[in-house]
C-alpha cells in the first residue's frame, strides 16, 4: 500500500490479497471510427475551411484514436447559416408532432447503437465503461425520448401563454459527459422548434460525430443540427456570431462569465450551467454505510469530473471518526484503471491538462496545511490517472474548499449543529447541488429548503433523469435543463 | 391669515428607517413652473451598500414566512395605499399628471398589489412539478426566491411602475433595493411610508432616490446582489448593467412594459426572480408486493 502522507493509518481490512479481479475488458472491435472527422454542417460531413485537424487522444493509453477538424469562424458561419435556413424553411414550420417523431427516431437509434457509443465514450473520455454503458448513453437516449413527447404539447407547459421557438441556438458542451450533454442541449432545443449549432468539447468530439451520423440516418432535415469541432476559438466565434438567438453553455464559471459578458450587448438569450462545489452533509442519525456509499458516489463518480460532485464533505462531529474510517476502508476497494474494464470504478482523467490541474490542487492542499490521504490502489503506468484522494483538517478558507477541482478529490470538514452546517454549506459563490444524509424527515426538509442550490439529493447523490430539472443558483449559472422547466430556455412566451 | 403648510422632508428608506443620504447631497425637484417641490436625497454608493446589507439581513425571515403570511402583508400594503390615495394623487399632479390620470394610476397601483397578494400562495403551484423519474425516487421541483434584487424603476412613472416591479419580486419571497425615478421621485418615498406601516419587515423593500447614471454601476456590480431588474430603454445603461452582472453571474431582467396595461401583470414576473430547486429522495423498494387495496 502506498500513501502520500505519514499520518495515513494502515487499513484495517485486507484489500490486497484474495480481492483480485480477472480482467473483464469490453471489446472495442465492433466500433466503427473514421481516421479523421470534419464538421457536420447542413446534413453533410465537410472538411474544415482552414484545412486543419487535431488529434483526439485516448486518455487511458495516451494514444491517438482519430483526428477532428479544427473549426474556425468560417465554419461557424456556414453552420449558423445552415441552421438559420433550416429554421426558417423547415423546422419552425413543421408541426410539433412531426418534429417529435424525428426525436423519437434519434432516441431509438441511440438505444440500438448504445454499446458502440458507450465504448467510444470510454475510449475518448476515459470514463469507466460501466458508467458510460449504464448512465451516459441510456440517459442520452432517454432525454431524446422525453423531449420528443413535448414537441406537440408545449401549449400545456406554459399556462396562458403562446409558445414560440427562439430561433438558432448555439450550444457549447463540456468533456465530462459528452454525448449526454449533447442530448441535454439538443433534445429540448429541437422539441421547441429551434435549430442548433453545437460545439463539442475539444478532448471528446467522437460521440458527437457518431450522433451526427445518427441524425443523418434518422433523416433529420439538413441544417437542423450542425456540429462544428474545434477549441475555444470556435466556441467564441459561435457565441459572438450575430446569427444566433440563444447561447447554451455548460462548463466552467470563468468561461461562463466571459460568455455572459460577450452577449451583454445583444438580445441573445442564455442558459449557463457552470461550476459547483457541493456540500455533502452527513448527520449522526444517517444510515452510515449508505452515507459512505453516497460520499463515494458523490465525489468519485466519473473521476470527479462532475460539476455537481459532492466535493465538500461535512460530517457531524460525533460520527466523524467512524465515517472517515469507513470511507477510507471503502476507498481502498475502489479499482482505478482501464476504463474499458467492467470492473473499473474510476477510469482515466480526461486529459493531461486536467490531470496537471488536479495535481496542482493536491499540492496546494498540502501546502495549505491540510492532511492528504489517498487510497493505496495500483494505477496503470501509461495514461492519466489520479488516486481517490481526501483532505482532512481543512477550513472554509482553503482553496481546495472554495475552488472547483473537477477531480477525485474530497475536502472533509466537521460540524456540530444544523445552523452551523447550513452556514458553512452556503458559504460559497456556487450553488449547483448539495447532499443531505439523515434518517429524520423533518431535518431533511429543513436542510433542503435552506441550502441555496438547484439540486438537492437527500439520502442519495448524483442521480439524473430527463424529467428532473438541473441547474444552479448564484455563480453556478441560470436556466434549467431537463424536465418541464428545461423547455423555458428554448421558447419565447407571447 | 392662511396657515403655513408643513412641508415633508423626503428621505431614503433603508432597513425600515428613513435616513437622509449619508452623502449629504441633494437635488431640487421643480414643478412645471420651475417652482421648488422638494429637495430630494441624492443617494450614494454607500447608501446602496447599506441597503444591500439591510436587504440581505431581511431575506431569511421574509423568504421563510409562509406564503399565506406574505399574501396578507401584500394585501395590507394595498389597504394602506388605498387609505392614502389622496396624498399620492396630489403628488402625481405635482409631478405633472392630470387629476384623472393620477386617480387612475393610484387605483391601478392598489389593484396591482391585490393582484400579486393573491399570487403569493399560488405561483408555486403553477411553476412547480413532481417529476416522474425512471428510478425509485420521489422527485419534485419548486421555485425559490433568487435573493437580493436591485431594481431600477422606470423613469416615466412615479408610482405604478415602481409598484408593478416591486410587488412580484417580494411576492416571490425576494428582498429588493429600488432606485426611484429620478424625474418623478415623490411617490416612491411616500410609498415607503405605506410599506413602513404595512407589517412589512424593515429591509424587505429599500428605496433610494438619486441619479440613475451614478448608481447603476454600483447596483450591477455589488457582489451580494443576485439579480437586477432594469425598467427602461437606454441601451448604454442596459449594456453596463449586463456587463457588470457577469462579475457574480447576476440574473438581469429588462422590462419595457406599459405598466398602465393589465397585460403588464402576470405570474411570469414573479417567476423571473425565482430559482427552480429540485429535490430527490429514494423510495424504499423493500416489500414491493404491490398495493393490494
Amino acid at each position: 500500500m502506498t500513501t502520500k502522507t505519514k499520518s495515513s493509518a494502515k487499513p484495517k481490512l485486507d484489500f490486497t490479497s484474495g480481492w483480485g479481479y480477472a480482467p473483464a475488458p469490453e471489446s472495442s472491435e465492433h466500433i466503427k471510427l473514421e481516421k479523421r472527422y470534419g464538421h457536420f454542417i447542413n446534413g453533410q460531413f465537410v472538411k474544415p475551411s482552414g484545412g486543419k485537424y487535431f488529434p483526439t487522444i485516448n486518455p487511458s493509453t495516451e494514444k491517438q484514436i482519430s483526428e477532428v477538424a479544427l473549426g474556425d469562424a468560417r465554419d461557424i458561419d456556414k453552420a449558423v447559416k445552415a441552421a438559420r435556413s433550416a429554421y426558417e424553411k423547415v423546422w419552425k414550420k413543421m408541426p410539433g408532432s412531426e418534429r417529435g417523431k424525428y426525436l423519437y427516431r434519434v432516441a431509438r437509434i441511440i438505444q440500438e447503437r448504445a454499446r458502440e457509443l458507450s465504448v467510444i465514450e470510454s475510449m475518448d473520455g476515459g470514463k469507466s465503461i460501466r458508467e458510460s454503458r449504464d448512465i451516459d448513453i441510456p440517459l442520452a437516449a432517454a432525454h431524446f425520448f422525453y423531449y420528443a413527447g413535448w414537441a406537440d404539447k408545449l401549449e400545456y407547459a406554459f399556462p396562458n401563454r403562446k409558445v414560440e421557438p427562439v430561433g438558432v441556438a448555439g450550444q457549447i458542451i463540456p468533456w465530462n459527459f459528452p454525448l449526454l450533454m449533447a442530448a441535454w442541449k439538443i433534445a429540448p432545443a429541437l422539441a421547441c422548434g429551434n435549430t442548433v449549432v453545437l460545439k463539442p468539447a475539444e478532448t471528446t468530439p467522437l460521440t458527437a460525430m457518431k450522433l451526427a451520423e445518427i441524425f443523418r440516418d434518422a433523416g433529420l432535415p439538413p441544417g437542423v443540427v450542425n456540429i462544428v469541432n474545434g477549441d475555444g476559438r470556435a466556441g467564441a466565434a459561435l457565441v459572438n456570431h450575430p446569427g444566433i438567438d440563444k447561447v447554451a453553455f455548460t462548463g466552467s464559471t470563468d468561461v461562463g462569465k466571459i460568455i455572459q459578458k460577450a452577449i451583454a450587448g445583444t438580445k441573445k438569450k442564455a442558459t449557463l450551467e457552470l461550476g459547483g462545489k457541493a456540500a455533502n452533509i452527513i448527520f449522526e442519525d444517517a444510515a452510515i454505510d449508505q452515507a459512505v456509499e453516497g460520499i463515494i458516489n458523490g465525489i468519485f463518480f466519473n473521476q470527479g469530473h462532475v460539476c455537481c460532485a459532492g466535493s465538500r464533505l461535512f460530517v457531524q462531529e460525533s460520527v466523524a471518526d467512524l465515517v472517515i474510517r469507513k470511507l477510507k476502508d471503502r476507498m481502498q476497494t475502489l479499482i482505478v484503471g482501464d476504463p474499458m474494464d467492467k470492473n473499473t470504478d474510476i477510469g482515466a482523467i480526461n486529459s493531461k491538462e486536467q490531470l496537471d490541474k488536479i495535481n496542482d490542487y493536491l499540492k496546494i492542499g498540502v501546502e495549505e496545511g491540510a492532511e492528504m490521504w489517498q487510497s493505496g490502489c495500483a494505477i496503470p503506468k501509461n495514461g492519466y490517472y489520479c488516486r481517490p484522494t481526501i483532505f482532512l483538517h481543512v477550513s472554509q478558507s482553503h482553496r481546495i474548499v472554495q475552488e472547483e477541482i473537477f477531480g477525485p478529490v474530497l475536502a472533509i470538514q466537521t460540524f456540530r449543529t444544523v445552523d452551523e452546517v447550513i452556514e458553512k454549506a452556503n458559504n460559497t459563490p456556487f450553488g449547483l447541488s448539495a447532499g443531505v444524509w439523515t434518517d429524520k424527515g423533518s431535518k431533511i426538509f429543513n436542510l433542503t429548503s435552506k441550502l441555496r442550490a438547484g439540486v438537492i439529493w437527500a439520502n442519495t447523490y448524483n442521480k439524473f433523469d430527463p424529467t428532473s430539472p438541473f441547474g444552479g443558483y448564484k455563480e453556478s449559472g441560470f436556466g434549467r435543463e431537463g424536465g418541464l422547466h428545461g423547455l423555458m430556455p428554448y421558447v419565447n412566451l407571447k | 391669515m392662511a396657515r403655513i403648510e408643513i412641508l415633508k422632508t423626503y428621505k431614503l428608506y433603508i432597513g425600515g428607517q428613513f435616513p437622509r443620504t449619508e452623502s449629504g447631497r441633494y437635488y431640487t425637484l421643480l414643478d412645471k413652473k420651475n417652482k421648488v417641490i422638494a429637495d430630494i436625497c441624492l443617494g450614494s454608493r454607500k447608501d446602496f451598500r447599506n441597503a444591500v446589507v439591510a436587504a440581505r439581513a431581511a431575506f431569511g425571515a421574509w423568504s421563510g414566512r409562509t406564503a399565506y403570511n406574505r399574501a396578507q402583508i401584500l394585501y395590507r400594503i394595498a389597504e394602506m395605499l388605498e387609505t392614502r390615495k389622496a396624498q399620492f394623487i396630489v403628488e402625481l399632479i405635482q409631478q405633472g399628471s392630470t387629476k384623472i390620470n393620477a386617480e387612475k394610476e393610484v387605483a391601478l397601483a392598489v389593484d396591482r398589489l391585490v393582484y400579486y397578494a393573491g399570487w403569493c400562495d399560488k405561483f408555486q403551484q403553477i411553476f412547480s412539478s413532481v417529476n416522474p423519474v425512471a428510478s425509485s425516487h420521489f422527485n419534485f421541483s419548486v421555485p425559490e426566491p433568487t435573493g437580493v434584487v436591485a431594481v431600477v424603476a422606470p423613469q416615466d412613472s412615479s408610482l405604478i411602475g415602481l409598484v408593478s416591479i416591486i410587488a412580484p419580486i417580494i411576492a416571490g419571497g425576494n428582498v429588493c433595493i429600488a432606485l426611484a425615478s429620478e424625474k418623478m421621485p415623490l411617490c416612491s418615498i411616500t410609498f415607503a411610508e405605506v410599506l413602513a406601516t404595512s407589517d412589512l419587515a424593515g429591509g424587505v423593500v429599500n428605496i433610494l432616490t438619486g441619479k440613475t447614471s451614478e448608481l447603476i454601476s454600483h447596483m450591477s456590480s455589488h457582489m451580494d446582489v443576485n439579480a437586477v431588474v432594469y425598467a427602461g430603454k437606454d441601451q448604454k445603461e442596459i449594456l453596463l448593467i449586463k456587463e457588470n452582472a457577469t462579475l457574480n453571474v447576476k440574473r438581469v431582467f429588462v422590462y419595457q412594459n406599459d405598466w398602465n396595461k393589465t397585460e403588464s401583470q402576470n405570474p411570469y414576473f414573479i417567476f423571473d426572480a425565482q430559482e427552480i430547486k429540485t429535490t430527490w429522495h429514494p423510495i424504499e423498494s423493500i416489500g414491493v408486493g404491490g398495493a393490494k387495496y
